[in-house]
């Protein structure tokens, strides 16, 4: 019994969270820094005087009002991938491997979690739910995405890389892709086959829609506002407290010091009698469902999902997982803030400061352009050696 | 030795062809093709288009059974994607018994596909495809029954001028589709006067953030998308969410219930969500009311957008192979007399109207509709009202 009591270690619960404010607010300064000195820079050029034209404004106003909204955007989306990069790292932590599967775990997670959302609208319960309990369920299908992914990651386990564990390291990668395209079409197959629809779309219920203001601007002849919607809301503090749980288990937890002791050397921790194959077991699982609730929190949070939902935020995670230091969970939360906020700034500033000749569609080779010079320079990524421990 | 060899050898190529033969004359297949997307996000409306063209060969078959010949449909799947329809074009050309193809919801996939067709000469008729470069190839096999998206572009330039619009965004989804349809429209919104507040392309189908913060600070009276419901309708949502009141319009690619299951309420919020489409309600076509009918007998489902146009294209093809076998003194004509016999058509009673082709495929006159979304319930989406209605020739 005494086990259960143990007290509850504080330092473990705020050292992510602090991490997490350190790297939002480190992103911001520099990246909006860099933006407001290009402004002040083209401000005086053919660019500032082509957006004065349009919109009457100078370059910089338009930049410092366009800031605050920009940044809560990347950060919503940073959150949401580094939710996903957290298995990609986990997985590479204790087996050395890139799972690319995980991409399909969450987009099994956002199935079930919506399907779940649409029978529940179907036999009318979601529509004259009261407030909280449209977060009860809410809550319920965060958690029924989450059991479904998290199982269908040790299923992937057991099933296409325990048997290949002694093999070279390109074999388990390659069945990690075949593992992928055969989870795609099997989501596209059941969806056919039970519903024939291709889109799902989540069913609007509470108030996830309603857009909290926090301040009004006026830019020219436009009234910004910023703002969040709540459902942005939503995913950045479910992020934030699976991130903070995940932490809490693997660096304050006899569990985790069993994950930590197989990232370093499985012999070595079946020596000293922890089941290894237990231990990866878990470890698929606890990622399998932070992708899951993931999954779903993206289809809240963008509406429409489809079979092949996975591949681009699975990449933009992998990515931040690289970016980050892969192996490395510290690295993967900097990675996936990092990334979301360089291509939300990308997207929403390159337009601008490009006369329209590179607009949005240009953000990715932005982001990955970045990620490409991390490699160079630092090709351990960002944390890669600041932490010794892997998980 | 070598002479029996002989012999029998050639004993057994005359069995062969003697079999060949017999079973030639006893079959007489005739098949035509149909191509859309049968899987995918866009599958709603590719599976009405084979529906559309196998409701055609089942009511207006019977001229050609009762010539002796047996009619199939070979449906394949595009799945809206430029490759797959290539590779299925391939095939398609090398079954003799494929003597025409209804064919392509996108244009992107049409174009590249068409030159497979067209080096075949086999004749295809397009139900839905409106990028202009599908008939100024100038190909004599390939047609269509809908109009084009130069004007379609236009028409919603004209309808946004009539509203009053004086600024406008305008987002595409970087296909040969949205991308030709939005070239047009801001060049005309440009010759109206209209100020282009900004001019992007993206393939994103979620996060649509980004995009919104230049679109909310240069604050247009009109948001146009040039691309598919599945990007227009997120992009919709998320601009209304943001507060964002004006305008919306799209392009046909907008038709489809789905739209609504996306957008929600939020589209007939501030000054509401209006598309052009060149395939308008049942009620816009009185031809269409008994199609309709037995349409919905028969699957259980309301026809999606195209159905009807399929139905003629299918249609149009069953009445020009029946013309080359006559022509033919009863035996099966040749791909080219086909083709040729598609592009003589000369005001065929479509359900959708009388169609006559002109000299490079393009329908004489075309209709274009500009729509309202009215409801929210995905169920009333076939009765948008039509707010405009404009009957245009293809430019020259």
């Amino acid at each position: 019994m005494k086990r259960f009591l143990k007290p509850i270690n504080v330092r473990e619960l705020l050292r992510p969270l602090g991490q997490m404010i350190y790297f939002s607010l480190g992103s911001t300064v520099v990246l909006s820094t860099i933006v407001l000195v290009l402004a002040l820079i083209l401000d005086k050029t053919v660019v500032g005087a082509a957006l004065y034209e349009r919109m009457n404004v100078s370059l910089f106003t338009y930049t410092l009002t366009n800031l605050p909204q920009v940044t809560l955007d990347g950060l919503t989306i940073g959150f949401v991938y580094a939710a996903i990069a957290l298995g990609y790292t986990m997985v590479y932590g204790v087996l050395e491997f890139i799972n690319f599967a995980h991409s399909e775990i969450f987009a099994t997670g956002a199935f079930v979690g919506v399907e779940i959302l649409i029978a529940l609208e179907k036999y009318g319960v979601l529509s004259h739910a009261s407030l909280a309990m449209a977060y009860v369920y809410l809550i319920l299908a965060i958690i029924a995405g989450m059991i479904a992914a998290g199982g269908l990651a040790v299923a992937v386990e057991r099933v296409a890389y325990r048997p290949l564990r002694n093999a070279s390291r390109l074999v388990p990668l390659i069945s990690a892709i075949g593992v992928s395209f055969f989870l795609q079409d099997t989501i596209r197959l059941t969806e056919s086959l039970t519903t024939g629809q291709f889109n799902r779309i989540i069913p609007s219920f509470g108030n996830f829609d309603h857009w909290v203001i926090f301040s009004r601007m006026t830019l020219g002849t436009a009234h910004l506002t910023i703002g969040m919607s709540v459902k942005s809301i939503i995913v950045i503090v479910s992020a934030v407290l699976m991130l903070i749980g995940l932490n809490y288990m693997v660096n304050a937890t006899k569990v985790g010091k069993a994950i930590r002791a197989v990232a370093q050397d499985h012999p070595t921790a079946s020596l000293m009698g922890i089941d290894v194959n237990r231990v990866i077991s878990l470890t698929f699982l606890v990622g399998g469902m932070l992708g899951g609730a993931a999954g779903v929190l993206y289809a809240l949070k963008f509406t429409r999902i489809d079979p092949f939902v996975g591949f681009f935020p699975g990449l933009k995670a992998f990515t931040a997982a690289v970016l980050g230091g892969i192996g490395n969970m510290t690295g993967a939360l900097l990675g996936g803030i990092v990334l979301g906020m360089l291509e939300t700034y990308a997207g929403a500033f390159m337009g601008v400061f490009t006369m329209g000749a590179a607009g949005t569609e240009y953000k990715d080779i932005f982001a990955f352009g970045i990620l490409i010079l991390v490699l160079i320079f630092r090709p351990q990524g960002l944390m890669g050696t600041n932490v010794a421990q892997k998980a | 030795m070598k002479k029996r060899l002989l012999v029998i050898l050639s004993l057994f190529i005359a069995a062969g062809m003697a079999f060949s033969s017999t079973g030639f004359a006893a079959k007489k297949i005739i098949k035509i093709a149909t191509q859309s997307p049968l899987s995918g996000d866009q599958s709603v409306i590719g599976v009405d288009i084979k529906r559309g063209a196998e409701m055609a060969m089942e009511q207006l078959g019977a001229p050609l059974t009762k010539m002796g010949f047996k009619l199939e449909l070979a449906p394949f799947d595009d799945m809206a994607n430029p490759d797959t329809g290539v590779a299925n074009a391939k095939r398609i050309v090398s079954d003799p018994a494929i003597l025409a193809v209804v064919g392509h919801y996108n244009s992107g996939v049409q174009i590249p596909s068409s030159e497979v067709y067209h080096t075949s000469g086999l004749a295809n008729v397009s139900p839905a495809n409106t990028n202009p470069k599908v008939t100024t190839r100038g190909y004599l096999e390939v047609n269509r029954i809908v109009g084009r998206d130069d004007v379609q572009g236009v028409v919603g330039a004209e309808f946004a001028a009539n509203h009053k619009v004086k600024s406008v965004f305008i987002v595409h989804d970087k296909t040969a589709y949205g991308q030709g349809i939005a070239e047009f429209f801001k060049k005309k919104a440009k010759e109206l006067g209209m100020k282009i507040v900004g001019f992007e392309g993206t393939e994103e189908k979620a996060n649509f953030d980004p995009l919104l913060s230049p679109i909310m600070a240069g604050n247009p009276d009109l948001v146009y998308f040039g691309g598919m419901y599945p990007q227009a309708a997120v992009l919709f949502k998320q601009a209304r969410e943001r507060g964002y009141m004006g305008m919306f319009l799209s392009d046909d690619g907008f038709d489809s219930s789905d739209a609504i299951k996306i957008g929600g309420k939020n589209l007939q919020e501030g000054t509401g969500t209006f598309y052009s489409t060149v395939s308008g309600p049942a009620s816009a076509y009185p031809g269409t009311a008994q199609f309709i009918k037995t349409f919905k007998k028969k699957y259980s489902a309301d026809p999606q957008p195209f159905a009807a146009q399929s139905f003629d294209s299918m249609g149009i093809c069953l009445k020009a192979i029946a013309a080359a076998v006559k022509a033919n003194h009863g035996k099966l004509p040749t791909r080219q007399a086909v083709a040729n016999a598609v592009r003589a058509t000369k005001n065929y009673h479509g359900i959708t109207g009388d169609i006559t082709f002109n000299h490079i495929g393009d329908p004489t006159v075309a209709k274009y509709f500009v729509m309202q979304v009215a409801s929210a319930d995905p169920a009333k989406w076939s009765s948008n009202p039509v707010v405009k209605t404009l009957d245009i020739a293809p430019p020259k």
